[in-house]
């Protein structure tokens, strides 16, 4: 099943014409970022660097290597640091 | 998780590094020395804003005693991209630029040379003797000012981040950011009560009693060594490396003992400068800021301006929420303001949001992280928002964040959807207490307000060596600022079995643990705990392995309990336990030393929640206000540590007041700092306050062995909401502006005289 992937809105502005939500495919968080790639180029250089990743509601900095359950939500949003 | 009995944690031993400490033993960043070393000394801009024409250090070089002198010219350039270091996201541009000006001054106490001499004399006179000639700019420091159309520029180069389609002019708005949650618009059509304030904070130091202090000794073959006061060694070898063009294996960091830090020594000012200086000398050279400097040079957190719009029907429940965060980043791009935003309706189920944001550089220090950075500004604004909004509906302002609560399930505003959380445990526990049970005393009023941290987990990298007479010292690579040390050995000796008095915990060099991410984000004790104990689980793995053999049965048939190896049943044989210390006795004999190692990516920290309430008495001629009982409620996990998470709760607590109450920048009409020093940058000490009262309730961690989850940050988020809401509860007068300084507050409160007359 595929997951569930939210992208920022200003990600969602620059690449994929404002669609914030969208289904898709991969067992991995590079599986997903590579899929997106294909249907909106220039986007991983987006949601490489800089950037932490949701994955049902679990925080994941470097997340590049990650399994994405099935269905699961994956939600990019910007990175935290903290002091 | 099940209800664990533990025997170690949860107890309260006396920090490993306490003697140390309380007896002058220790050794913080501006105590360290070598044979030959040098003073070195930065020279500053006069100016906030000013083009470099030219820098002439010649007749510093050649004053006796001066052994070497750096400008930008011996830092690489950088490219001006996002790039990693030390694992963090930084512009390297930025960086060098802030470590040592290139092109223009960006704020007065920009660095934009230093010199290593034989002596704090003879380098201060070398300062003297560097000429620069400037061409000053007008200069920009607040940041409506450095918003408005016609603002002086910081940056040619820079256009705003975030805007479609991309703008080709110069901007000191370096990014827009925004969240969007069903449809804000539409849930303000259906509320029933809408309220809408501005609101604005000043920039605040983070206030760490220890100066930015570093020893660095470069050798002819290239190595080098450097002693630091940091949160992240790690980040400093990477820094260095990168500014300097030195392979990460080329240094050796060792983190000093840090008299505080919250955030602001996540980065770096002096290490890159002594290191080059000490490379040109061919001496080690020692630096240490005066306190002038730290205000002056090193990072403050953002002033900020606000606007927060809420919505309700009168049953109390939030239909939208509106809010726009615009935040100071200083002379260069990077203010909190994504954590801002996404803090700032956190605590909150709420089906319609929005949420903008904006980065801003102005003339002043880059800011640096300070704990929570962004919540606590957000929290100001949104906090004191919901309390409005209680005063408006006649709700109990605990009742309605309970109305409202996020919980497990809660979809927040910017993404993702909450697992198990504390807050109603916490907002419960905090209304149940006796401080709130207890009616405020006439002529004074309480205040309540709600805080959030994500809490992070990332790199650590831990080992654990048992000696040969079985007592272990558990290694880490994070420097402790909150007691971290304690709660990783007192975790090492529960998962042993073996008191906490065996355990000794240290704190290795970059050369000599792997990698770790910064101490900050509250993921010390979450993530290198779960280092350590997955170390000390791989040495007991191996002690049961060695009993298993010398007993000639399966390493099934072993278990481990309380220290010892034993058999796991009658059926496996009659033999007796064997000890930690019993089997390391042996360990030449049966294979080697018994060590254990993990390094991870930490996950699965989980989030933070606070809910604090102060009483206050204000003094309406002088405008001071007395905090006369303050209870920090927090969800904290597992409190492996007790004292030390309390320590935490207070500390943050503490430092909201000073943010809330006394501490801003002032700046003179030239863009100069005025109060560079505590007696004008007053903080909080302890004669102001009473003892802050803690309560922790734990809800365990599912994704830790121990249920730990970061505690340092969320207790600086709620206090200036907490503390303005008791303000406007005693007065009637609703301050939106930080600090609420006694004549801000005077003044405010004479304004005000005639309509609270007449009403």
């Amino acid at each position: 099943m595929a997951a569930r992937v939210l992208l920022t809105p200003s990600i969602a502005r620059a690449f994929a014409g404002g669609e914030v939500e969208h289904e898709v495919e991969g067992r991995e968080i590079r599986h997903l970022v590579r899929a997106l790639e294909a249907r909106y180029p220039g986007i991983a250089a987006r949601l490489h660097d800089g950037v932490a990743v949701a994955i049902d509601g679990v925080i994941h900095q470097n997340a590049f290597l990650e399994e994405v359950p099935d269905g699961a939500e994956v939600c990019f949003i910007p990175a935290i640091e903290g002091g | 998780m099940s209800a664990r009995q533990f025997k170690v944690v949860g107890t309260r031993p006396s920090r490993p590094d306490g003697a140390d400490k309380v007896t002058g033993r220790a050794r913080f960043g501006a105590d360290w020395n070598m044979p030959g070393q040098l003073v070195g000394r930065v020279l500053r801009s006069p100016h906030a804003h000013a083009v470099i024409e030219s820098i002439d250090a010649s007749k510093a070089a050649a004053l006796p005693g001066v052994k070497a002198v750096v400008t930008s010219a011996d830092f690489v350039e950088q490219e001006n991209r996002i790039v990693p270091a030390g694992e963090m996201q930084v512009n390297l541009r930025d960086v060098t630029r802030n470590v040592m000006a290139r092109e223009k001054a960006l704020y007065h106490g920009h660095a934009v040379a230093a010199v290593a001499a034989t002596t704090d004399a003879i380098a201060r006179e070398a300062l003297g003797l560097v000429e620069v000639r400037y061409r000053v700019l007008p200069h920009v420091v607040d940041v409506e000012d450095a918003m408005k159309p016609g603002a002086p520029i910081l940056h040619d180069h820079l256009r705003t981040d975030g805007v479609e389609p991309r703008p080709t002019e110069p901007s000191n708005v370096a990014k827009r950011i925004d969240f969007a949650k069903g449809d804000a618009a539409k849930g303000f059509a259906v509320a029933e009560v809408v309220v809408e304030r501005r609101f604005r904070t000043a920039p605040v130091h983070q206030g760490y009693i220890e100066p930015h202090a570093c020893l660095a000794s470069a050798a002819e073959d290239g190595q080098v060594q450097l002693w630091t006061t940091t949160q992240g060694h790690f980040q400093v070898r990477g820094f260095c490396s990168r500014l300097l063009g030195l392979e990460t294996s080329q240094i050796r960091v060792m983190a000093a003992e840090i008299g505080g830090g919250f955030g602001g020594k996540t980065v770096v000012y002096l290490e890159p400068v002594a290191v080059r200086l000490s490379q040109k000398a061919g001496r080690p050279v020692k630096m240490v800021m005066t306190r002038e400097e730290v205000f002056r040079a090193s990072g403050p957190t953002s002033g900020s301006s606000m606007r927060v719009k809420l919505g309700a029907t009168r049953d109390g429940r939030i239909v939208a929420a509106d809010a726009t965060f615009a935040l100071q980043a200083g002379a260069f791009p990077g203010s909190p303001v994504g954590p801002a935003s996404m803090c700032s309706f956190a605590c909150y189920d709420i089906d319609n949001v929005k949420v903008e944001g904006f980065d801003v550089v102005s003339n002043r220090p880059k800011v640096a992280a300070y704990r929570a950075p962004g919540a606590p500004i957000s929290a100001w604004a949104v906090e004191s928002t919901i309390d409005i909004l209680a005063q408006e509906l006649g709700m109990d302002p605990i009742d309605l964040r309970l109305r409202n609560a996020a919980k497990e399930g809660t979809k927040t505003h910017y993404g993702p959807t909450f697992n198990r959380i504390g807050l109603v445990e916490a907002l419960e526990a905090a209304k149940a207490s006796e401080h709130y049970r207890s009616p405020p005393r006439p002529g004074t009023a309480r205040g309540v307000a709600a805080g959030f941290w994500f809490n992070v987990g990332a790199d650590s990298s831990a080992a654990a060596h048992v000696g040969e007479d079985g007592t272990v010292t558990v290694i880490s690579g994070n420097p402790d600022i909150g007691g971290s040390r304690a709660a990783l050995a007192m975790m090492a000796a529960e998962e042993l079995g073996i008191p906490y008095d065996k355990v000794r915990p240290i704190i290795a060099d970059t050369a000599s643990i792997g990698f770790n991410f910064v101490t900050g984000g509250s993921r010390v004790t979450f993530a290198n705990g779960l280092a350590i104990i997955n170390s000390v689980r791989e040495v007991i793995a191996e002690c049961r392995r060695r009993a298993a053999k010398l007993w000639e049965v399966e390493p099934d048939a072993v278990v481990w309990e309380n220290g010892e190896a034993k058999p796991a049943s009658t059926n496996v044989g009659t033999f007796e336990p064997l000890s930690l210390a019993k089997l390391a006795g042996m360990a030449g004999k049966m294979g080697g030393p018994i060590n254990g190692h993990s390094q991870i990516n930490a996950q699965g920290a989980g989030p933070g929640f606070g809910v604090h309430v102060v009483d206050v008495e204000v003094d309406r001629d002088t405008g001071i206000v007395t905090i006369l009982r303050y209870t920090s409620v927090q969800d904290v996990g597992t409190a492996i540590h007790p004292s030390y998470v309390e320590g935490q709760m207070q500390g943050g607590a503490v430092q909201g007041v000073g943010w809330a109450l006394n501490e801003e920048y002032i700046y003179d009409r030239n863009g100069k700092l005025e109060n560079a020093g505590f007696l004008d940058y007053r903080m909080p000490v302890a004669s102001d306050l009473p003892m802050i009262e803690t309560i922790m309730v734990e809800v365990p961690n599912p994704t830790h062995p121990y249920g730990v989850r970061g505690v340092g940050e969320v207790p600086i988020v709620p206090p200036m909401a907490a503390i303005g809401s008791a303000i406007a509860r005693c007065t009637g007068v609703r301050m939106t502006n930080l600090p609420m300084s006694p004549p801000r507050l005077s003044a405010a409160l004479d304004a005000a005289a005639p309509r609270l007359a007449a009403e």
